[in-house]
């Protein structure tokens, strides 16, 4: 009696283990099948993009986009580098590279105060800076178009240093304050027993161990540069002075009609950063999330 | 060491300190002061002139300019798209975002290739994908043009950007092609953050993958969806890049947004007085909305 209620106990525990194992199953299969898709979704745009910049200006429509280049016509790449692409490339490392260096060295210099000094206003000052997270560029643009133009800086490359560094500082003050604050009290007081002064501990101590988080804002700030759009398209004018961002555009107003031409103006504009993204992975992807404390 | 004495050596390294945060502060105060204060100070001011941005002639025209943005349709349309861009871009970004970074949380180690060609649009320049994406949903030799030619076997024009309701869905998409990966790496962030032992308690408890996922993992990840939400949304609202250099705001408004609407304004047409208006209007709205955004949100978690 006993065992034949264990024995159908046992078979209903394996039919549900069973059913459980098939939707299970089930699931994954679609699981993967998804995954499968969204892939292709991801780089369905970049096979185009590649394959399609390989062409002659009317092969496209002759042979249709499914179709592989035939013959594979390289000559594309060399014409754009020919009408200057490597200027363009050339003033966005140049900018961005500025940018950064005076971005990092003014946000550390300001969030070591904010994290390891005590003064009236600080935390007043520091709310301030965190608010101006939330301001849009696009608030900004007229007047500093306006300003521009008053410096004399207007169709200037340099011109778009003042404005990168500005909208980059609030955030990056906000997370080195942070990092900061965590450097434990004992390293500043042995510092100061060791003859540091206050400027001298920022420049050894303090500077040196905040080194991971200034590589990751240098990460995140020099990508966002690196895409810069709007400041670019509102203060510069003349293809000598133009970012790659901007580069696109000229090129399009310059061969409107060769498609694939512009496809290959496109993968070099993005091949920078896909090989960053490829050496560096980890880091990179870690660094481009920075901008997620914003919220 | 006399009590007066020690006194005055605190007050000197109170002002050496003074000192000292005036001096590394500056910089950083001189240059938001300059670029960010100011700018909205002045854009509120210059709300209320008329003028071409380059001549001297400003004309005070006190609050005419905002009399007629209240009743300016068009940028009341533009207000409406972002607002539909803003609700699609959260109901279509963050949960696929997070079913990719489910999967690749419950898959593990193997499923990296997945995830590296899942980044892959978000290092794209915004600027490079609606160049990118003007081709391929073009009615020339375009991806879906193509696609349904093929199908058909005969000549089909599908015109994603050239009509009005489906050009702004068509954008929406690009952009959740854009930044679910964004999303995606967030969401991975918070699921490694939730301690291993969880899981294992929850194992050991009898629950199966599902049920720690449902009851467990996901509950977890909730003030992480308030500022993945937050984020996504205030994004939305100022969204320019993409749209200006893909339509311009076109086919016939059908994609303007404020902030294309307020570029148009200034600086294709000169109308720099009324397009400072639009952007400060754009600022309140956007302010207000992600005020109010949070206060709903702290609602529902006292809740």
């Amino acid at each position: 009696m006993t065992n034949d209620v264990k024995l159908a106990q046992q078979q209903l525990d394996e039919r549900k283990y069973r059913r459980e194992r098939v939707k299970s199953r089930v699931a994954w299969g679609f699981a993967w099948f998804f995954a499968c898709l969204w892939m292709l979704i991801a780089l369905v745009p970049f096979a185009f993009m590649v394959f399609n910049s390989f062409r002659k200006q009317f092969d496209m429509f002759v042979q249709g986009v499914f179709h592989l280049p035939e013959p594979w016509y390289f000559a594309n790449y060399p014409n754009i580098i020919q009408n200057g692409f490597f200027g363009y490339f050339a003033r966005s490392v140049l900018i961005v590279a500025i940018s950064l260096v005076l971005m990092l060295i003014i946000s550390s210099f300001a969030a070591y105060p904010l994290s390891r000094m005590k003064f009236r206003l600080r935390n007043l000052i520091y709310a301030g800076i965190i608010a101006m997270m939330s301001i849009p560029m696009h608030v900004t643009l007229i007047p500093i178009f306006k300003m521009t133009n008053w410096m004399g800086l207007y169709d200037n490359k340099y011109a778009l240093i003042g404005p990168y560094v500005a909208f980059a500082l609030p955030m990056a003050v906000f997370i080195l304050t942070g990092f900061m604050m965590t450097i434990p009290r004992e390293v500043e007081e042995a510092a100061v027993i060791d003859g540091c002064n206050k400027y001298s501990m920022f420049f050894r101590i303090i500077l040196p161990l905040s080194k991971s988080g200034l590589s990751t804002l240098a990460i995140y700030n020099g990508v966002s540069m690196w895409n810069e759009f709007a400041f670019a398209n509102t203060l510069l004018l003349s293809a000598d002075q133009k970012t790659l961002p901007l580069a696109l555009g000229q090129f399009k107003g310059e061969h409107a009609m060769d498609m694939p031409l512009m496809l290959a103006v496109l993968v070099l504009s993005a091949l920078p950063m896909i090989i960053l993204f490829i050496i560096f992975q980890d880091k990179l992807v870690k660094g481009m999330m920075a901008g997620a404390v914003k919220g | 060491m006399g009590n007066k004495s020690r006194r005055i050596l605190a007050e000197t390294s109170q002002k050496g300190t003074a000192l000292a945060a005036t001096l590394f502060l500056a910089p950083a105060l001189i240059l938001i002061a300059m670029y960010m204060i100011y700018p909205v100070i002045d854009t509120f001011v210059t709300s209320q002139y008329q003028w071409n941005g380059i001549s001297a002639d400003k004309m005070f025209i006190g609050l005419e300019n905002w009399k007629t943005l209240f009743k300016d349709y068009k940028f009341w349309d533009s207000f409406v798209h972002n607002l539909i861009v803003m609700v699609f871009s959260i109901l279509l970004q963050i949960p696929l975002g997070l079913m990719l970074a489910t999967f690749l949380d419950s898959v593990g180690r193997r499923s990296n290739i997945f995830k590296i060609i899942w980044f892959l649009p978000y290092l794209m320049s915004s600027v490079a994908i609606a160049f990118l994406f003007n081709y391929i949903l073009g009615t020339n030799d375009g991806l879906f043009t193509s696609l349904a030619t093929m199908i058909n076997g005969k000549r089909t024009i599908v015109d994603l950007l050239g009509k009005s309701p489906q050009a702004l869905f068509a954008v929406i998409g690009v952009m959740a092609w854009q930044f679910t990966p964004f999303y995606m790496v967030y969401f991975i962030a918070g699921y490694s953050n939730i301690s291993t032992s969880l899981y294992e308690a929850a194992i050991i408890d009898g629950a199966n993958r599902r049920q720690y996922l449902f009851k467990i993992a996901i509950p977890l990840l909730g003030p992480i969806f308030k500022t993945a939400c937050t984020m996504s949304m205030i994004g939305s609202l100022k969204y320019f890049d993409m749209i200006w250099n893909m339509t311009q705001g076109g086919p016939a408004g059908g994609t303007e947004l404020m902030a294309t609407y307020m570029y148009k304004l200034s600086f294709q047409q000169w109308k720099m007085g009324y397009g400072s208006t639009v952007a400060a209007g754009m600022f309140i709205l956007i302010t207000v909305i992600a005020l109010l955004f949070q206060k709903v949100f702290v609602v529902k978690e006292d809740y």
